[in-house]
């Protein structure tokens, strides 16, 4: 499988550093759990246990992954609706993750935000949000105030390569980059938006190059690659907290699933061979397996590993399901602050 | 007690609450070098410098966004649309994103902001530029809405609008910014959720906001004349509304008009009188009556939007009609 990952940078074709190994073990079992979770999260959808949408992120682990790995504590995140992998990766608890999708009170926004409205502040995640593109120019305000208060904070935002074609995004970044802001703009190219392909929607075929038009530093990036990834974030956080400037980073992945639970995997407009031809870039299978190729691991702590993860969605799985509902009087909580004259 | 124009009243305000608290910054069209399209911000830059008031491409839903990511990480950003009309395209940032945070992020994250610049119609400004948005927003729970009719209104209650922790919808009037009026000097805030009487009277309330509230008084002169002693009572705030106020004024007059300078249907009125006919029924000694602005766009020919326009006379009318004396 790692053989069909052509090699694009050349931090992939040296050996892992093996002062890193921890580290590197550690964005295995990060995506494993999110792998691991979103397929609980599609039995607990096909169960009932989870309304609304649901949109699952299998097949594009190794993005928010390798990207959150490059970010430091007090930095800012905002996602699109498809954010459970970026929740999990940015450390919001399996338990506190799972809860929410069940609407639970324990869940990281006590029931009221679900699936597409993830939040957890004290690690400066900054929500899921349903609006495609909606959350762009939120990042480009984080990131304006990280500048005006004079912080090395960045600001991150993750999207759909949909959202490329709307407004928002030409806005936000454009001031962005006007303004010399310390924002990354990473769009997460996987190939539909929904069910039309991106050259079906774009008259420009590479997205990376929308940031000339902002005269703004862009990369295009294998995003099926953690490492690939991680090295291109990187460059990309320097960029911001010591130059104050943006980036577009342009990362190409495939989502496994569907759009969401309710578009089957292939059919109308993409075929099966399409999808199997993209499962064999597996992130998490080309890491597990660049890791025991260096050294790093081997199948036995590998499968260990997996285990643990299994019994670790086990067990948000059963906190959520036992979890209490909301009480009803949460439905007039926090409309306002104050709640001076009005709940 | 100082004179001052409604611009200067809101001039004022700004920076005051800038050199109060360093988080408050202006953003918006034209509010630094140009010093405001409508000269509202004027010497600000000059104060303040560029980082605090920031002047923006033409991007309504950009630079509101801008606005509502910066509250979200605790700035108080106050930006300025340069009319309401253009807000339009930023109403995905004020009602998806400023109005829901708060409640979404299960009170984690809120959105200190104020959102300002003249709604209503001025004069033959045709179609697109004269239109009172005012009960869309007061439509969605975790926005408030503040309209003032007075220079001292326009201070006070934008200092608060500028304190509150909560996205603030602050429309002032485009023919207001010249009128005078006493502002009280030093420290003056008004505090939201609170209506004034502007007239006292005990044979008919008449409820308006923003410019309405010239119309009215104007109104209640001429039924003074004819021994008709009109209440006139300016809402302030249209959400959360001083429905305490409204109350108590009809349950002492018991005939009651409302009047806004919106379309008619879903309009501010409709709210009041909602709020009147279930909770002061048995109060009333005649239906509650509405004058709003005409059921069409605006036209831009100046008596066709004469007669679209309320106006003193059609007030009059309507009282006369609750009073049963036309």
């Amino acid at each position: 499988m790692a053989s069909s990952a052509a090699p694009r940078s050349k931090t992939k074709s040296k050996g892992l550093d093996p002062a890193r190994a921890d580290e590197y073990r550690g964005w295995l079992r990060q995506m494993l759990l999110i792998r691991h979770f979103e397929e609980k999260a599609g039995e607990a959808y096909s169960l009932g246990k989870i309304g609304g949408f649901c949109h699952l992120y299998i097949g594009q682990e190794a993005v928010a992954v390798g990207s959150l790995a490059a970010l430091g504590p007090d930095d800012y995140i905002t996602c699109s609706y498809r954010e459970h992998g970026h929740a999990l990766a940015r450390g919001i608890s399996s338990q506190a993750v799972m809860a929410e999708l069940f609407g639970k009170a324990s869940g990281c926004t006590g029931g009221k935000g679900g699936s597409m409205h993830l939040f957890d502040a004290s690690l400066g995640f900054l929500g899921g949000h349903g609006i495609v593109g909606g959350h762009i120019p939120l990042t480009t305000g984080m990131a304006f105030a990280a500048k005006y208060r004079g912080t090395s904070q960045v600001a991150v935002c993750y999207f759909g390569e949909a959202a490329v074609n709307n407004g928002a995004f030409h806005e936000a970044l454009n001031m962005a980059a006007l303004w010399k802001l310390p924002a990354i703009y990473l769009c997460e190219n996987n190939r539909y938006g929904m069910g039309t392909a991106l050259e079906r929607a774009s008259a420009l075929y590479d997205i990376s190059e929308r940031a000339c038009s902002y005269d703004m530093a862009n990369e295009v990036v294998d995003g099926q690659d953690v490492l690939t990834m991680n090295a291109a974030m990187e460059r990309a956080v320097t960029r911001a907290r010591n130059e104050k400037l943006p980036t577009l980073l342009e990362v190409r992945t495939y989502r496994f699933m569907g759009h969401s639970m309710s578009d089957p995997i292939h059919g109308h407009y993409r075929t099966r061979e399409e999808v199997e031809g993209q499962r064999k870039r597996d992130p998490i299978a080309g890491w597990s397996q660049r890791l025991i190729a260096d050294g790093l691991m081997d199948e036995d702590s590998v499968r260990t590993m997996d285990k643990n993860v299994l019994q670790e969605v086990e067990e948000a799985y059963q906190f959520a399901d036992q979890a209490p509902d909301p009480a009803p009087e949460e439905l007039y909580t926090h409309v306002y602050a104050g709640e001076e004259g009005e709940r | 007690m100082a004179t001052l124009t409604y611009r200067d009243a809101l001039n004022h305000a700004l920076r005051e609450e800038m050199q109060r608290d360093p988080n408050v910054f202006l953003m918006g069209e034209e509010v630094g070098v140009y010093q405001g399209a409508y000269k509202v911000s004027r010497g600000l830059l000059d104060e303040f410098g560029p980082m605090r008031v920031v002047d923006t491409p033409i991007t309504e839903l950009g630079f509101a966004g801008v606005g509502v990511g910066a509250a979200m990480v605790g700035l108080r950003p106050v930006i300025e649309f340069m009319t309401w009309n253009f807000a339009l395209l930023a109403v995905d940032q004020l009602v998806n994103s400023a109005a829901k945070m708060r409640y979404m992020s299960n009170g984690q994250v809120g959105v200190p902001a104020v959102f300002r610049g003249p709604g209503g119609s001025a004069l033959q400004l045709a179609s697109q530029h004269s239109q009172a948005f005012e009960s869309w927003y007061a439509h969605i729970p975790g926005l408030k809405v503040v309209m003032p009719a007075t220079p001292a209104d326009a201070k006070g209650l934008l200092k608060s609008a500028i304190r509150d922790d909560n996205p603030v919808i602050f429309i002032e009037g485009e023919m207001l910014y010249n009128i005078k009026g006493e502002v009280p000097e030093g420290e003056h805030v008004v505090p939201l959720g609170r209506a004034d009487i502007k007239r006292q009277g005990s044979d008919v309330t008449i409820i308006c906001h923003s410019k309405s509230v010239g119309v009215s008084l104007k109104a209640a002169e001429q039924l003074a004349n004819e021994d008709v002693d009109a209440e006139v009572l300016d809402l302030r705030t249209i959400r959360p509304m001083d429905t305490e106020a409204v109350l108590n004024s009809v349950a002492k007059t018991h005939r009651c008009v409302v009047v806004e300078e919106g379309w008619p249907f879903a309009g501010v009125g409709a709210q009041v009188v909602d709020t009147i006919q279930r909770e002061v029924f048995d109060e009333l000694d005649a239906p509650v009556l509405r004058v709003t602005g005409a059921d069409v766009p605006m036209p831009y020919n100046k008596q066709l939007e004469k007669a679209a326009k309320s106006d003193p006379a059609k007030v009059v009318s309507a009282v006369n009609q609750v009073l049963y004396r036309e």
